[in-house]
């Protein structure tokens, strides 16, 4: 999508000197970038590099030779031969100046605040503040904003910074937040108050360099040096973003995005960061069989196991059907897929389909949409077919885009695992149609269609939440969230990547394809590895593009035979077009199940209280 | 009394003297309920604002169009009258919050006919302001930031308007006609007697002379010194060639 700067050709260089030290920079960058280039850090408190320029923490004061007065770096464009001093007497003073300014109303309470221990504020002024004030007046109190279910607001502690307000213009296209008021009078928020709309809400929790914008949900519950991190691959939608996931002991405590320029640059979701308090809710911990009475009953893995094979015995060829869901991963669909295929069966049902046109990407991958949003901002037409749609940048009709020679089909998944299900031809197979299945594998599926699960199949389920599918189903087997797996996902991109264990599975619960692998034995049937480096090798084998992590893949499932439809296609659709995520809060088992995603569409019906 | 006094004493103003808060409370007289949309004759004229700058810069119309806006709504901007201003420039309505909450001449309350403004710059302290305002405050009853309770008055300090020449000054702005017959006076070269004699005459609706009260222009004849006016005697002070111009901003 947004390429990458190609390296710029040599006369579009300039070059500095940064504290005796010469250094090669594009034209048209700034002071700053200039002396980050040099490896000289400069503090700053409201340059972003994804930002436009605002100028006004005066934090990044440095020396230009020729110059009467420090100058503000981030605003300042680099000149040829410019020599710049950021380690003189002058900038130690000047930056002590500006960081006794900033605390003047800055209140001391580092102690009880959620951002303490990585509070840029805390450690500039450790790093380039004075140990002492001078300031004896009163210090100003702003009254707090309430911005909704996800972001808490501590407005005393704003400096000013105005990169919320940035960011909700320029990347999340939602206007909602100001600065009202002047001078020391100043305050940050929405004025007349109301909920933050956008999807990409929480990042100015992460953008907020003090602790005025911190997360609601997780107040007060952890300190950051207690977390353990891992990073990791996000799975609440099909795009596949950058995260860390940090855990205290068993438990995650927050998801927050990590840099991927080609995927989410510094963005996520909110459902991404905040879906998380449900990877302890409505979990499935030990493995539960239908009981006489007809109540799932707990049971050991021996037997539960068995009960399954028994059950998935009882079908014959295409009476049998796997369903793999919106979560699963490749290496438990390469394992289903398997096992199927050894018990004799021809055809398998997809997980869920993928949608051509009829996507709303603000809904259903809201960083995908910031990134659309950057393009259409930076001239390129957009277009959509389907019911209309907000999508915070302007779309012009169909017809004006799709031009003769045009080079632009796009297609959103809407879910982690269709991408990956779908390049392992995890589709249905010709005979697969018009037959009854008598016994179903439902393999974190919970969105299932109705007709794919008749009333009196024998169906199994395995997942780590209990919804839907497991209600409906004999046999349950537990498995592992995507915090608490190695495993697979392929991004709407065709971009293979792996999530990492960042905490255990709960309870009895084990690894998916561990649990198909076992099952395969039991069955009579033993699939051929015993090692996530054995399935990943046979991963290699059915689709050799999952091995090459991180790099971008044509779909391989985009031809027509593949999807079905050969003949149907170009046939207009008797239903409009719409995206199948109407509720962006809620779209998975994991997700349902979060109790702050369910906060979050309670406050979405009415974002402005009174209106 | 003492809670009036306090209040002064602490400042506890946002911005100007009579808009408590920064951001909006809902008031039974401001909510969203409350309409505002501009008459015809007034939306003929913020077209012909508008069309005073390029089409992408349309922004720039914002202050033009709160000024008229707050003259059609009787001195203030409600929240509906700001959201209208969003509207017809097509910005967000938080871009004109800013803007309306930033500079000290938007009125985010209701005010009184008149608008009694007592700078309190440097130049009018030295020549007396405090005395004006003890003045004016004594004879209305009120403070900084309030409106008498026959809501003829609301009492504000301000900055620096420029008249220093003639200073002690106050500024008047009349909110009772409109935007056709809006008037923003100054009252200038003032001893406590004379604003309240001003403040007198507004009240019988009479007008009061406007400008220096005490002499033609800011030719150099006199000051006022301990809330008297004091002539200079002849030939004293002269500097300047000719007769100076009055001040630049006073309307008549
Ligand atoms: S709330 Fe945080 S990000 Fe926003 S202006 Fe204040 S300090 Fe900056
Ligand atoms: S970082 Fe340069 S002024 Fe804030
Ligand atoms: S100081 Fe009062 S008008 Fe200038």
């Amino acid at each position: 999508m947004a390429a990458q700067a190609a390296p710029a050709p040599a006369d579009d260089l300039i070059e500095v000197t940064v504290d005796g030290k010469p250094v090669k920079v594009p034209k048209g960058s700034n002071v700053l970038q200039a002396c980050d280039a040099a490896g000289v850090d400069v503090p700053r408190f409201c340059y972003h590099q994804r930002l436009s320029i605002a100028g006004n923490c005066r934090m990044c004061l440095v020396e230009v030779e020729k110059s009467p007065k420090p100058v503000a770096s981030c605003a300042m464009p680099a000149g040829p031969g410019m020599n710049i001093k950021t380690s003189t007497p002058l900038v130690k003073k000047a930056r002590e100046g500006v960081m006794e300014f900033l605390l003047i109303n800055h209140p001391l309470d580092c102690p009880i605040c959620d951002q303490g221990g990585e509070c840029d504020l805390q450690d500039q002024a450790m790093a380039f503040g004075s140990d002492r004030s001078r300031f004896t007046e009163v210090k100003r109190a702003v009254v707090d904003k309430n911005l909704g279910p996800l972001v808490k607001t501590v407005m005393t502690r704003c400096i000013h910074c105005t990169r919320c307000v940035r960011f909700a213009k320029e990347v999340a296209g939602v206007e909602d937040l100001g600065m009202t008021g002047r001078g020391r009078d100043s305050e940050i928020g929405t004025y007349v108050e109301r909920m933050l709309t956008s999807e990409l809400s929480a990042n100015v929790i992460d953008l907020c360099p003090v602790g005025a914008l911190t997360a609601k949900p997780s107040a007060f519950t952890f300190r950051n040096w207690e977390l353990a991190s891992t990073e990791s691959v996000d799975v609440s939608d099909a795009l596949g973003s950058a995260i860390r996931v940090d855990a205290r002991g068993p438990e995650v405590f927050r998801v927050t995005p990590r840099l991927n320029d080609a995927i989410n640059q510094e963005w996520i979701s909110d459902k991404a960061r905040f879906q998380v308090d449900a990877l302890r809710l409505q979990r499935l911990s030990q493995p539960l069989v239908r009981g006489a009475g007809g109540g799932l009953e707990p049971a050991t893995w021996p037997r539960a196991l068995a009960a399954a094979a028994e059950g998935l015995a009882r079908a014959r060829g295409h009476e049998l059907r796997g369903v793999a869901g919106r979560l699963a991963d490749v290496e438990s669909v390469v394992a289903l897929k398997d096992l199927l295929n050894r018990l004799g069966l021809a055809g398998v049902d997809g997980a869920d389909s993928v949608l051509l046109v009829g996507t709303d990407p603000r809904a259903e991958a809201p960083v995908l949409n910031a990134r659309l949003r950057a393009l259409a901002l930076a001239g390129v037409p957009f277009a959509s077919i389907g019911a209309p749609l907000d999508l915070t940048f302007p779309l012009l009709a169909a017809g004006d885009v799709v031009r003769e020679g045009w080079n632009g089909f796009a297609v959103l998944a809407d879910a982690a695992g269709t991408v990956g299900a779908l390049d392992l031809g995890f589709v249905p197979g010709a005979g697969a149609r018009g037959v009854a299945p008598r016994a179903v594998y439902l393999l974190g599926a919970d969105d299932y269609e109705e007709g794919d699960v008749p009333a009196d199949a024998f169906v199994v389920y395995q997942g780590h939440h209990g919804e839907r599918g497991a209600a409906r189903a004999d046999v349950v087997l537990p498995g592992a969230a995507y915090t608490e797996k190695f495993g697979t996902y392929v991004n709407a991109e065709g971009r293979a990547q792996s999530t990492k264990a960042a905490v255990g599975p709960p309870g009895a619960a084990r690894d998916d394809w561990k649990v198909l692998r076992a099952l395969s034995e039991v069955m009579g049937a033993p699939l051929p590895y015993d090692t996530l480096a054995g399935v990943r090798a046979r991963l290699a084998e059915v689709a050799p593009h999952l091995a090459r992590r991180g790099a971008l893949e044509p779909p391989l499932w985009l031809g027509a035979d593949a999807l079905g439809v050969g003949g149907a296609a170009g046939k207009p659709a008797a239903d409009p077009l719409a995206t199948r995520v109407t509720n962006f809060y809620q779209t998975d088992a994991i997700s349902r199940a979060s109790k702050t995603m369910a906060r979050c569409v309670r406050a979405r019906q009415n974002p402005v209280p009174g209106l | 009394m003492t809670v009036q006094v306090l209040s002064v004493a602490s400042r506890a103003f946002a911005t100007n003297s009579h808009d408590i808060f920064n951001i909006h409370r809902h008031e039974p007289h401001n909510n969203w309920e409350t309409e505002f949309d501009f008459t015809k004759e007034n939306m003929a004229k913020a077209k012909e604002i508008l069309s005073r700058y390029p089409e992408n810069y349309q922004a720039s119309a914002m202050i033009p169009l709160l000024d008229l806006a707050q003259q059609q709504n009787s001195g203030f901007l409600s929240l509906a009258a700001m959201n209208r201003v969003a509207e017809v420039l097509g910005v967000a309505p938080i871009r004109v919050y800013e803007v309306a909450t930033f500079y000290t001449m938007f009125n985010r309350s209701p005010m009184g006919r008149y608008h009694v403004m007592v700078c309190g710059t440097t130049p009018c302290m030295l020549q007396g302001a405090k005395g004006i305002y003890e003045a004016v405050s004594r004879h209305l009853g009120v403070v900084y930031g309030q409106t008498t309770p026959d809501k003829l008055f609301t009492l504000s300090e301000m900055e620096c308007m420029g008249a220093c020449v003639n200073a002690p000054m106050i500024a008047v702005a009349d909110y009772s006609g409109g935007v056709e017959k809006f008037t923003y006076t100054y009252y200038e070269d003032l001893t406590p007697e004379d604003v309240v004699g001003i403040l007198e005459d507004l009240k019988a609706g009479k007008k009061p002379k406007v400008g220096s009260q005490h002499r033609h222009n800011a030719e150099p004849s006199g000051a006022v010194a301990d809330g008297k006016w004091v002539e200079d005697s002849p030939g004293a002070n002269i500097t300047l060639r000719g007769p100076p111009p009055g001040p630049y901003c006073r309307s008549a």
